[in-house]
């Protein structure tokens, strides 16, 4: 959306040539004439659009989604965007602050909201497709702590010291998943559980470029892997076979699996100023994730672990949702299981046991729709969805359905979800 | 005889729910619909449950409601795009008088035949394509497949309301008719050529809706001027999911030429032979494919000239393509239009009636929407380092309609005679040994995330759906 948000910073919507086969929907369907086109490309006029979002889903490419973060004054013009063969890269930090536009500003322009959000309000129910990811909070928790971002940048990058690298999942299974703990010694890195940080692998690509920073969500507590010192921990699955089933190394993953004690990484971030964990001692925690989306799960369930432990945390409960393919796939299966019953509830689905039905996470919180009731008229509630994008509308349709069944009017439920940086949807 | 609950089987936006005529012959048409999809409609996929988009109405959030759906179960549905009352009628002879809300008598034979051969083409393609889903390169592109076929069932849907509407018993006829001719038929074919042709393969697939489907984005463009203001209506919202069509070509054929780019350098190699080993479609062959549906393609234009393209303009039946776009006085009177033709063995162009052009007209807004495509298809051989590039050959070059019609003609747009055109036919046009070798490749792969070897996946999903998601679900 060109939204003009503070200090001039704008959302540009652009159309990707690559993918644009230039059929002229989306032409067609813009109510105001912001996209126009000429024999090479279809391009969007950063001062007509207003962000509606008609254009989207009539789209059949899925190449009018894109956005990105401009000073106002440096908005992609129609003659520049009619000239591309394929998007320009997002604007670094750097090259956004070159312009006068500081972090926070290019941070707070919001993504837009989607066409069926704006619709649910007036159409007739059903005749909406559902989107799951309109009720994903873009708030903290009142109560999260204030999180730092943007310290380290792919120009800026800092690094740090391997001090254990294990696998956590069940040796000589496909899904073979590892712990990485790393070091910052003396480097400032402070974060979150929920945030994440970018490891960028040596080398080069095929094109002579460096690699881009791979992100991963971090595993342990804010105050550590090994509770006062600077380190934290990561879940990183071993990419063998890409999403077709060919045989493939996958870059980042390997090289992060493959670490031996004693190797130095070079870090960016840490990200995220959302998904964290909120803070007060009455707050509900539900935790549904699928492999290693397990991560910040893991990284709240320690954290929690460890104020119970000091005896400064009573009250809110924890309730996980957790999601493979097989119990041998799942990370930190045994840890888990050495949890108290009291402390924390958990629900595991497996969706491939040999000579068992199918079971995701959804069917387990279905299962459990008595106290997911429960949980969500209690306005102390958050909820936490991280893992793979397929489980995300299954998920938030479960929770949808448990409402409504229970006779709650899921727009208002999910509307105040959202609004109170209560749900958070972070799939991939 | 079934009775259908009109609102909540078929979305409308035309009241269908209280016009009991049309009510009537809807009810007589539907079953034999539903009979006609169950004798030569998508074959083997009635339990399946596809990953389909429904249009449930016309606004942007209503058209695309996606969900698993058995094809059978598919809410085909009629929809215009919303009216304008004040609609001005903007070229030919009525320019300016209000648009017509029924079909004025003087009319009435042209407009249903108009009707009737696009309505003809809708049913055509999902018999064309029945055998495909047996041999999808995955269950992404079997989804694909499904998606296209309901389409194309919805766009019958569109034609034949506008048959019983409109046009009474004579409607009702032309609207059976849809349902008894069948493409290829030796007795009963279709009414176009293209539409008889067979599609065997997956590349002959996706080469048909890249270029046939993009002649239904130019015919309905042109539709979608006309001064019958429901034909435009539809139309223009038809335009919506021809795109998707179009859509699946276009990335089809670049995900193919992807894959034998990879192969290409994997091995190192230019040799068709090596690359056909190594089980991926060699640009020779591709290259055939292409000549082969965009001549046939340009064909359904029409005649370069034509009497009955100036009647249809002048009476505003049909305009050009972005006819308000168009700077000029929208009549066409006193202007012309340069055609070709062979004159002593050379192709020259030669001055004609703007009128009676029209159908050039729009074959030349297709053929430059084409190339723009083969150019993108172009930068993926590009991008992987392949020197080759793929070409549209000469606008003349087999055709079998209007003055070209059987003259022989090198791809390059040079006159051949018969020996010449013999000896060099199976370097042009797709081989029985190209179709026996592309069909050699054609087996089932359906497990979720998996491609046969010969197509590269897709840059995304379906609605941004993984590439892995269970887009087809075999109960």
């Amino acid at each position: 959306m060109n939204m003009v948000v503070e200090a001039g910073v704008i959302k540009q919507h652009l159309i990707d040539p690559e993918i644009c086969i230039r059929c002229n929907t989306c032409e067609a369907t813009c109510p105001i004439g912001a996209i126009t086109h000429d024999d090479n490309n279809y391009v969007v006029r950063a001062d007509v659009c207003n962000g509606c979002m008609a254009c989207i889903s009539p789209c059949p490419t899925g190449s009018i989604d894109n956005w990105r973060t401009v000073p106002m004054a440096r908005a992609y013009s129609i003659e520049e965007q009619l000239t591309w063969e394929e998007l320009p890269a997002e604007l670094t930090t750097e090259q956004l602050a070159g312009e006068g536009v500081s972090p926070s500003a290019a941070e707070a322009v919001e993504a837009p909201a989607t066409a069926a959000t704006q619709s649910a309000a007036t159409a007739e129910p059903g005749t909406v497709p559902f989107n799951s990811s309109a009720f994903g909070a873009t708030m903290p928790p009142w109560s999260a702590a204030h999180a730092y971002t943007n310290l380290f940048s792919p120009k800026k990058a800092t690094s740090a010291t391997v001090v254990g690298n294990f696998n956590c999942t069940e040796a000589g299974f496909d899904s073979q998943t590892h712990h990485v703990v790393l070091d910052f010694g003396t480097m400032p890195f402070p974060v979150l559980e929920g945030q994440s940080i970018g490891i960028v692998p040596p080398g080069t690509d095929a094109m002579g470029r460096a690699h881009q920073p791979r992100q991963y969500s971090v595993a342990s507590a804010r105050n550590g892997e090994r509770p006062g010192y600077n380190n934290l921990s990561l879940t990183v699955k071993r990419v063998t076979e890409d999403h077709v089933g060919n045989a493939v190394q996958g870059i980042a993953s390997n090289y992060v699996c493959d670490l031996k004690v004693g190797d130095k990484v070079t870090v960016v971030g840490p990200f995220g100023s959302t998904f964290l964990m909120p803070n007060h001692p009455r707050s509900h925690i539900v935790m549904i994730c699928t492999g290693t989306g397990s991560a910040p799960m893991r990284a709240m369930t320690e954290w929690r672990r460890r104020l119970r432990k000091s005896g400064k945390f009573e009250g809110g409960k924890l309730l996980l949702f957790f999601g493979a393919r097989t119990q041998q796939e799942l990370p930190y299966f045994g840890p888990l299981q050495s949890l108290p019953k009291d402390f924390i509830d958990i629900n595991f689905a497996f969706s491939r046991t040999p000579n068992q039905p199918k079971r995701y996470v959804q069917d387990l919180m279905r299962e459990r729709a008595a106290d997911l009731v429960a949980l969500l008229k209690d306005e102390q509630s958050h909820f936490f969805v991280c893992g793979l994008k397929s489980m995300e509308e299954g998920v938030v349709l479960a929770l949808r359905d448990v409402a409504q069944e229970a006779g709650l009017d899921w727009e208002t439920v999910g509307a105040g979800l959202k609004r109170e940086g209560r749900l958070h949807l972070e799939t991939y | 005889m079934s009775t259908v609950n009109y609102s909540e089987k078929i979305p409308n936006n035309v009241n269908l729910g209280e016009d009991r005529t049309l009510q009537r012959a809807l009810e007589g048409w539907q079953p034999n619909f539903i009979n006609w999809w169950d004798d030569v409609g998508p074959d083997g996929s009635t339990d399946h449950d596809v990953y389909l988009r429904t249009a449930v109405s016309v606004d942007p959030q209503g058209w695309a409601q996606f969900g698993h759906v058995k094809m059978r179960d598919y809410r085909w549905g009629i929809f215009l795009n919303p009216g304008d009352a004040n609609r001005e009628i903007h070229f030919g002879d009525h320019k300016g008088e209000k648009a017509w809300q029924d079909v004025p008598g003087e009319h009435r034979a042209n407009l249903k035949r108009i009707i009737v051969t696009q309505g003809d083409t809708e049913p055509a393609s999902v018999e064309q394509q029945r055998h495909l889903g047996l041999t999808a390169p995955s269950m992404y592109d079997l989804r694909n497949l499904y998606q296209i076929n309901v389409e194309e069932g919805r766009h019958l849907w569109a034609m034949v309301y506008l048959l019983h509407k409109h046009f009474g018993r004579d409607g009702r006829e032309e609207a059976e008719a849809l349902l008894q001719r069948t493409s290829g038929d030796v007795d009963n074919p279709r009414i176009l050529g293209a539409f008889n042709e067979k599609t065997p393969d997956w590349l002959a697939f996706f080469m048909f809706t890249y270029f046939t489907d993009r002649d239904g984005k130019f015919q309905l463009s042109a539709l979608a001027e006309s001064a019958f203001d429901p034909l435009a209506r539809t139309t223009k919202f038809m335009l919506t999911e021809e795109a998707h069509h179009m859509f699946v070509g276009e990335s089809g054929v670049s995900r193919v030429l992807s894959r034998t780019a990879a192969v290409m350098n994997e091995l190192k190699t230019e040799d068709a032979g090596l690359i056909r080993a190594a089980g991926a479609i060699d640009l020779g062959t591709i290259q055939r494919y292409l000549n082969f549906h965009y001549s046939v393609t340009i064909d359904l234009f029409g005649a370069d000239q034509s009497s009955n393209a100036a009647i249809f303009y002048s009476s505003g039946l049909k305009g050009r393509y972005e006819e308000g776009k168009r700077g000029d006085d929208h009549i066409l009177k006193g202007q012309t239009y340069k055609i070709l033709e062979v004159q002593n063995g050379q192709l020259q162009e030669k001055d004609v009636p703007m009128l009676n052009a029209l159908n050039e007209v729009l074959r030349d807004d297709f053929i430059k929407d084409s190339v723009a495509g083969v150019g993108r298809w172009n930068k993926v051989l590009e991008k992987a380092g392949i020197p080759t590039r793929l070409v549209v050959p000469h606008k003349a070059f087999n055709r079998q309609i209007g003055a070209l019609a059987g003259i022989k003609m090198s791809p390059l747009g040079v006159v051949v005679n018969e020996v010449e055109w013999a000896a060099k036919k199976n370097e042009w046009l797709p081989t029985p040994g190209d179709f026996a070798f592309v069909a050699s490749l054609m087996g089932r792969v359906v497990d979720p995330g998996k491609f046969a070897g010969w197509i590269a996946p897709p840059v995304m999903g379906v609605n941004r759906q993984p590439v892995d998601f269970e887009y087809v679900r075999f109960n």
